[in-house]
């Protein structure tokens, strides 16, 4: 399973690449390979503001449904709307092509606070 | 640790993922994942370790009267070698499990039951056998038996390859006993399924499986064959609303209300469960029935979401649902009130906590032309 460096974890298999005040959000390779074809992708509403922990997006596989939870609060900025269509990209490309929202963040220290690659790796070697 | 079949080291070698049903350490899927083999059934062929099947088999002189006192379909009718589908119930006509009844040598019936009812069937089995048939021996034989499923447009001319029987001369829930696969004894093949497609289940000695499961692989390779986990078997036995215990059939719903009234023989004289579905049927059928429908906008229905009228009250909750793989709709099984029950009648499921609108429509969902 691939765990891209720069970027960061949560325990719910989630990743977040920080840009400045914002930041992508997505599945990671282990949960997309964990939950098998993705086949429909439910987004948050552009300008929603979330909390750190709330469910606000879902992802589903053939046979499973998935709650997508906010790894930072902040307000939503964009949705990756190739995924209406594309589902299938959150397995191709979980780092990449299927991101699934953009947040703006308030809090730096939130981000800081979420795992690192090597913290994530060891989680999933901890049988998860 | 769950139960493991003979072929649990071939689905480890495979890369299956191997989940917990009904207490068995079954593959849900492999790494083509659960779409390809469902495609591949379809389009081409898929291979299915069904050895948690739980078997029993009847003997003596009355063993298909046996069989035919404890499912509602019609035994009586049944040739040597030939198969029926059909629903076991109760005395209250709830069903205890659905099956498939296998007329062999005179004197010898065949009963294949769900491996997640096996115990509580046999027990069923055996208290009706001790109450009705005492001189029927009933054995349980799920331990001696191994099953693979080759199911798929391909499936014939695959296991051709692999016996010198003719399998033409195999009809549709038809079987032949003892027929050499891939230079082994098999104790039956016979043409019947779970997926909606043409195919063959293959019964054999537990110490065959590894060699005629790797055969038929084998055989299958140039034709795009691959091996189908419990997840595709899931998905394809929905497309074509073949009842899944559990969900679509259990002890609370009889088989009428499950839609199996082609299944259920009324006019036979006898059998276990008859008189409270006579009943059913005599005062205007059933007033709960499972129907098919489709989400006419974005959302997936699941099992257990509520099932809503058009003014939202709740009238019946999901039993399957999946955005199948084949129509690409997002598809679902469910019971509802009689009057909601026909085809095009607009109603909707809560998905989340929100309402999509949703249509009862025509079910099988999927049917393979020429059949």
């Amino acid at each position: 399973m691939k765990t891209p460096s720069e970027l960061r974890y949560t325990e719910d298999h989630e990743w977040l690449r920080p840009d400045g005040r914002s930041a992508r959000i997505g599945i990671t390779d282990f949960a997309q390979d964990q939950l098998g074809d993705v086949v429909f992708v439910e987004l948050p509403e552009v300008g929603r503001e979330v909390k750190k922990g709330e469910a606000f997006g879902v992802v589903e596989s053939v046979k499973s449904v998935s709650d997508v939870f906010a790894p930072i609060s902040g307000k939503v900025l964009a949705v990756n709307h190739d995924l209406v269509d594309k589902p299938e990209l959150v397995n191709q490309d979980p780092y990449g092509q299927g991101w699934i929202v953009e947040i703006e963040f308030g809090d730096e220290a939130e981000v800081q606070s979420l795992l690192d690659a090597q913290a994530y790796g060891a989680l999933q070697e901890g049988g998860h | 640790m769950g139960k493991r079949t003979p072929l649990y080291e071939e689905h480890l070698a495979l890369g299956g993922r191997m989940v917990d049903f009904g207490g068995w350490d079954m593959p849900v899927q492999y790494p083509a994942g659960i779409l390809a083999e469902h495609e591949a059934v379809r389009q081409r062929a898929g291979l299915f370790d069904v050895s948690h099947m739980g078997e029993i088999d009847l003997h003596g002189e009355r063993a298909l009267q046996f069989a035919d006192e404890l499912v509602t379909n019609d035994c009586q009718k049944l040739e040597q070698n030939q198969v029926l589908y059909s629903p076991m119930c109760y005395e209250h006509g709830g069903v205890v499990d659905d099956l498939l009844v296998y007329r062999l040598e005179p004197g010898h019936v065949l009963l294949v039951i769900n491996a997640a009812n096996t115990e509580k069937d046999v027990q069923w089995v055996m208290e009706r056998r001790r109450q009705l048939f005492p001189d029927v021996v009933a054995e349980d034989i799920s331990g001696k038996t191994a099953e693979v499923a080759l199911q798929g447009p391909k499936a014939q001319e695959i296991l051709q390859s692999l016996t010198p029987f003719d399998l033409t001369k195999i009809a549709f829930f038809w079987a032949q006993p003892d027929i050499e696969i891939a230079g082994r004894r098999a104790l039956w093949v016979s043409r019947t399924g779970y997926t909606g497609e043409d195919g063959f289940e293959v019964y054999v000695r537990p110490e065959d499986a590894v060699h005629v499961w790797r055969e038929i692989l084998r055989a299958g390779e140039p034709y795009g064959i691959l091996p189908c986990g419990l997840g595709a078997r899931d998905s394809l036995r929905f497309e074509a609303c073949l009842p899944l215990y559990g969900q679509e059939l259990d002890q609370d719903h009889t088989p009428l209300q499950s839609g199996l009234k082609y299944w259920v023989r009324l006019e036979k004289e006898h059998f276990t469960g008859i008189e409270p579905l006579r009943s059913e049927q005599e005062t205007g059928g059933p007033k709960r029935r499972l129907v098919g429908f489709k989400l006419t906008e974005r959302g997936i229905p699941r099992h257990g979401y509520p099932i809503l009228s058009q003014a939202g009250e709740e009238i019946g909750v999901v039993t399957s649902g999946m955005l199948s793989p084949t129509l690409g709709e997002a598809l679902g099984l469910g019971f509802v009130p009689a009057e909601f029950a026909q085809v095009g009648t607009p109603i909707a499921v809560s998905v989340r906590g929100r309402a999509i609108p949703a249509e009862v429509i025509k079910k099988p969902f999927y049917r393979r032309s020429g059949k």
